[in-house]
């Protein structure tokens, strides 16, 4: 064990640059725990509780194994006991059974209230009427449509401060998934069904958005900013789309789902029922759980399912 | 004409990267390197009578572990380009479409075409050896499997210079994979690559079920079985009945490619969820099956080198046994962000805990395993002191990814990334390491450098941590996987950076495994391990010469108790062989060796090539062949013979002459 010393000193060093690469210039880039809405800081202090409880176990054994291995290392003038056919004692395994089962039983409970808590399809609580915008992943590029307000925009997404936001989630190409980290967890992307997914900025700003599911190959540029403004520098921008951008027909959209990257656009108007269209597009023959508005305009032959108003999910696998 | 043939050529090679043709010259000029000393050194027929047909045990898992050190070294020149393309912002060393495809195959080469084999390898040289078997219970299945599951591989690797690679990602999600958006045939070749040498999986894990169940040595009763063969029964379990559902799954996905069905696809009823839920249903035992043979290894080891006997051998067996049922269960845990709803992400977020538990308890008994041991510190046995904090902190990380809710922002990310690299580099890998040196004098009937074995471990173990921890604080800022390239702006090139710094280590450190080996080879007449026990072992292989003769047992041995041979050893009622009385010797029954597993896994490889490129004219022949091989192989009745006492004896003596003189 004479050589390796060497190595043990590299080791050191390198872990503690890279200490402190994390605790200095990038801190703030850690986007995920740096939560900018109710969702995300819920999430965030999720995990900061299951880190502390798993750290209850894994530093004590940590420290456990190098003290073992330390101690009863072979070496001439040792001390310590040698008991070569000590293999068993109930009250020991009692413990290492016991204790695991105790934090994860821990864990279990938080896991699963915060797993109905945080459903996503389940609206914010909030005295707010929600802002729908409907999300579709297109190759490579990300469609957003205000229905409410009747505009649309590309890979750009202004949203009021303090405002829910109801996010229904399609593609209209390979499965994607949504994620704006400091915001609130992703959700998948796929086609032939609309996924909703609630989220909310407390502050105004910035942030950064991205496709997490690999759709081939611009894929890596699949991100978007979001920007969170006040509620009537919101209202002021959306007048300005719709006065000063151009309409997007239905053509223009096939133009747009088109495998291709493009720059943020802005469009003052979109076909009614485009995102409908895009759902029902993959589902004609297997219903595959429609949100509410676009069963209304179903042949009866349908049938209904899959509302997620009243805290059901967006999806489900169809009747088969 | 000639313009026909130049346009089928340039669509049927993979042309037009500088890369790929630098890859195409040195494959060629290896290849050629190895005809020219094959039939310098005339060693064709010794190459097809002592290997090539070769049904022993031994052999086969030589060859596994050969081929698994190949496939790391592609993999590892994957894992390599993708750091370096990601060591800066906005970097172009690889376009888009090429990154693409080396993920996909460092992925499926790691796993099913490296871990797998690596795993098999270790099974076949050690399992019958431990449980005091003469051969694998069906030694012809074995080389069959050997052989599927190297034309399988080959098929594979294969696209790497003809039609092009897959692109879809390890576990190619529709619709990403179908033919919609994935016209090539790359997607086939992983298909079929994957199909192959999955139904040679099946064979092995059925044959060592059986060689576990029924060839132990007289005497061992389950409970008196060491560790090894215990995790490696717990590992084929849920080999056989998780590697159906993929040969199921991506028969499904290539009938949609091939003849237009719709079982995943966008239109016409097909469901992609279908897939991602079945793929995972295979997909997460898998990585239980290549976990738990390592489990296994770290118990054999931490027992011998601290000359103690194995801490809480029942909980161990337990634990290893509840993993392989859990590891059943928790599949959903890979798609909590599917939108299953909250019942469904609860239930699994809850069984992916549990599985926790029996992890954790294994920990510990390691632990107290050392505790009151003397532990020497060999190679193998720091491969496993560096195992343990590195899977514990592994063991954390996926804790924390089973907590549904927080996974909404970990998963897709690079902290999931660092998070299945910690417990499959940390885990498996370390652990295959770990098998690897301590049963090398087994194998191979030398050592190897410890000093330079020294040097290895601490650069994988030092290159690992360089190389992930990094990588959790990206998935945190937000970085997502599988992205070719980043901007300036993001702030991760310098995690990136460090990160790429570790992948090279992790190369350094193969560079000096490859040197240990040579250096071995070299020096191996220096090195002979002439004891057949340099670890002051406990279990049955330590019995035998190094390496072991062909039969393995000149008389099988008569177990009475858990480390038989060590507890034997303690009361000197051990024996060797060579001193075994000539009337106690009995003839040897033994399998013959057979052409036919090597014939018709070259059937297989040219049928799925025929599947790949819709060529029935090869396809057919390729199943006739199959077909006509079984046929041959039952209408064959020549398959064994006896060793005569006299062979066993001139064996004998002549493999523990440096022992006794």
């Amino acid at each position: 064990m004479k050589l390796p010393k060497k190595l043990r000193w590299l080791a050191s060093l390198s872990m503690l640059v890279f200490m402190l690469l994390v605790s200095t210039g990038c801190s703030d880039k850690i986007i995920v725990l740096n939560p900018k809405g109710p969702i995300a800081e819920q999430q965030r202090d999720l995990m900061l509780i299951s880190t502390v409880l798993g750290c209850i176990v894994i530093i004590p054994v940590l420290i456990l194994t190098a003290v073992i291995v330390w101690r009863y290392r072979d070496r001439a003038d040792r001390k310590a006991a040698y008991s070569p056919d000590w293999a068993h004692s109930t009250k020991l395994e009692l413990i290492w059974w016991g204790i695991p089962i105790l934090i994860i039983a821990t864990l279990g409970v938080i896991t699963v209230r915060s797993t109905y808590a945080l459903e996503p399809s389940k609206p914010l609580a909030s005295n707010v009427k929600p802002l729908t915008v409907q999300v579709t992943s297109l190759n490579w590029k990300w469609l957003f449509q205000y229905p409410e307000q009747g505009i649309a925009t590309v890979n750009e997404l202004k949203i009021p401060e303090g405002v829910p936001v109801r996010f229904e989630i399609t593609a209209d190409s390979p499965m994607n998934s949504f994620w704006i980290p400091q915001l609130g967890g992703q959700m998948y992307a796929m086609s032939g069904m609309a996924m909703t997914l609630y989220l909310q900025a407390d502050e105004q700003g910035k942030y950064w958005g991205s496709g997490a599911n690999f759709t081939g190959t611009d894929f890596a540029k699949m991100h978007f900013d979001v920007e969170a403004i006040g509620k009537d520098d919101f209202e002021r921008w959306v007048r300005q789309v719709r006065k000063d951008s151009p309409e997007l027909t239905l053509d223009g959209y096939k133009q747009l789902a088109q495998p291709s990257t493009v720059e943020a656009k802005t469009y003052s108007a979109f076909p009614d029922g485009l995102f409908e269209m895009t759902v029902t597009k993959y589902a004609s023959s297997h219903n595959h759980g429609l949100s509410r508005q676009e069963t209304n305009d179903m042949p009866a032959s349908h049938h209904r399912h899959g509302s997620d108003q009243d805290g059901e999910h967006g999806m489900d696998m169809g009747d088969s | 004409m000639l313009h026909q043939i130049k346009d089928f050529a340039s669509g049927f090679f993979v042309t037009g990267d500088p890369l790929i043709y630098g890859a195409d010259a040195s494959i060629v000029l290896v290849a050629a390197a190895i005809v020219f000393t094959l039939t310098y050194f005339k060693k064709w027929r010794w190459l097809w009578r002592e290997w090539l047909t070769s049904v022993d045990h031994k052999k086969i898992g030589i060859m596994y572990i050969l081929a698994a050190f190949l496939m790391m070294f592609r993999g590892g020149v994957d894992a390599l380009l993708m750091r370096a393309q990601l060591a800066m912002p906005d970097y172009q060393l690889l376009k888009p479409d090429h990154y693409n495809e080396i993920f996909t195959t460092h992925g499926v080469i790691m796993i099913l075409f490296m871990a797998m084999p690596f795993m098999f390898g270790l099974f076949n040289v050690i399992v019958p050896l431990q449980i005091g078997a003469r051969d694998v219970a069906y030694p012809f299945l074995n080389a069959l499997s050997f052989w599927l599951f190297f034309a399988g591989a080959m098929l594979f690797n294969l696209s790497f210079v003809i039609g092009g690679s897959p692109d879809a990602g390890w576990l190619a999600y529709p619709p990403y994979s179908e033919l919609m958006y994935n016209p090539g045939v790359g997607q086939d070749f992983y298909i079929w690559g994957i199909q192959i040498s999955g139904i040679g999986s099946l064979m092995t894990g059925i044959n060592f079920i059986v060689t576990i169940l029924k060839m132990r040595a007289p005497g061992m009763k389950l409970m008196k079985m060491p560790l090894f063969p215990w995790s490696v029964l717990s590992s084929c379990i849920a080999i056989i009945f998780s590697f159906p559902i993929l040969t199921a799954t991506l028969a499904l996905l290539f009938l949609d490619r091939y003849a237009d069905a719709h079982f995943f696809t966008l239109d016409g009823g097909g469901n992609p969820m279908m897939y991602i839920n079945l793929i995972w249903m295979w997909g997460h035992p898998e990585v239980y099956i290549i976990v738990l043979p390592a489990f296994g290894i770290f118990s054999e080891i931490v027992s011998t080198f601290s000359r103690k006997k194995l801490f809480g051998y029942h909980s161990m067996v337990y634990a290893m046994m509840i993993i392989s049922v859990l590891s059943f269960l928790v599949w959903a845990h890979h798609f909590f962000t599917m939108g299953s709803g909250a019942d469904v992400n609860a239930f699994f977020a809850l069984s992916t805990m549990l599985i926790a538990i029996p992890t954790g308890v294994k920990v510990f008994n390691w632990l107290f395993t050392m505790f009151r041991g003397r532990i020497t510190v060999k190679t193998p046995m720091l491969w496993t002191i560096g195992f343990i904090p590195c899977f514990i902190v592994g063991g954390l990380t996926g804790v924390l990814l089973s907590v549904a809710p927080a996974d909404f922002q970990f998963h897709n990310s690079y902290f999931l990334i660092a998070h299945f690299h910690q417990v499959i580099i940390g885990g498996v890998v370390f652990g295959y390491f770990a098998g690897l040196y301590y049963w090398w004098p087994k194998m191979f009937g030398f050592h190897l450098s410890e000093r330079i074995g020294k040097w290895a471990f601490w650069f994988w173990n030092i290159g690992f941590y360089v190389c992930f921890m990094p990588q959790y604080v990206l998935g945190l800022m937000g970085m997502t996987r599988r992205v070719v390239s980043y901007s300036w702006d993001k702030g991760w090139w310098p995690l990136n950076f460090v990160s790429t710094i570790g992948a090279v280590l992790m190369g350094i450190a193969f560079l000096f495994q490859a040197w240990q080996i040579f250096n071995g080879i070299k020096h191996f007449r220096a090195r002979r391990d002439t004891t057949g026990d340099p670890w002051n072992g406990r279990t049955l292989e330590w019995s035998i010469p190094s390496p072991a003769p062909h039969y393995n047992f000149a008389v099988l041995p008569e177990v009475g108790m858990l480390d038989d041979w060590w507890e034997k050893k303690q009361r000197g009622e051990h024996q060797r062989s060579a001193f075994i009385a000539e009337e106690k010797l009995e003839p040897i029954h033994m399998p013959k060796n057979s052409g036919i597993p090597i014939v018709m896994a070259g059937c297989w490889f040219l049928a799925g090539f025929g599947f790949v490129f819709h060529w029935l004219w090869l396809t057919i022949p390729g199943l006739a062949g199959v077909a006509f091989c079984m046929l041959a192989h039952s209408f064959h009745y020549d398959t064994d013979y006896y060793i005569p006492v006299q062979e066993i004896k001139e064996t004998e003596a002549a493999l523990w002459k440096g022992t006794i003189s």
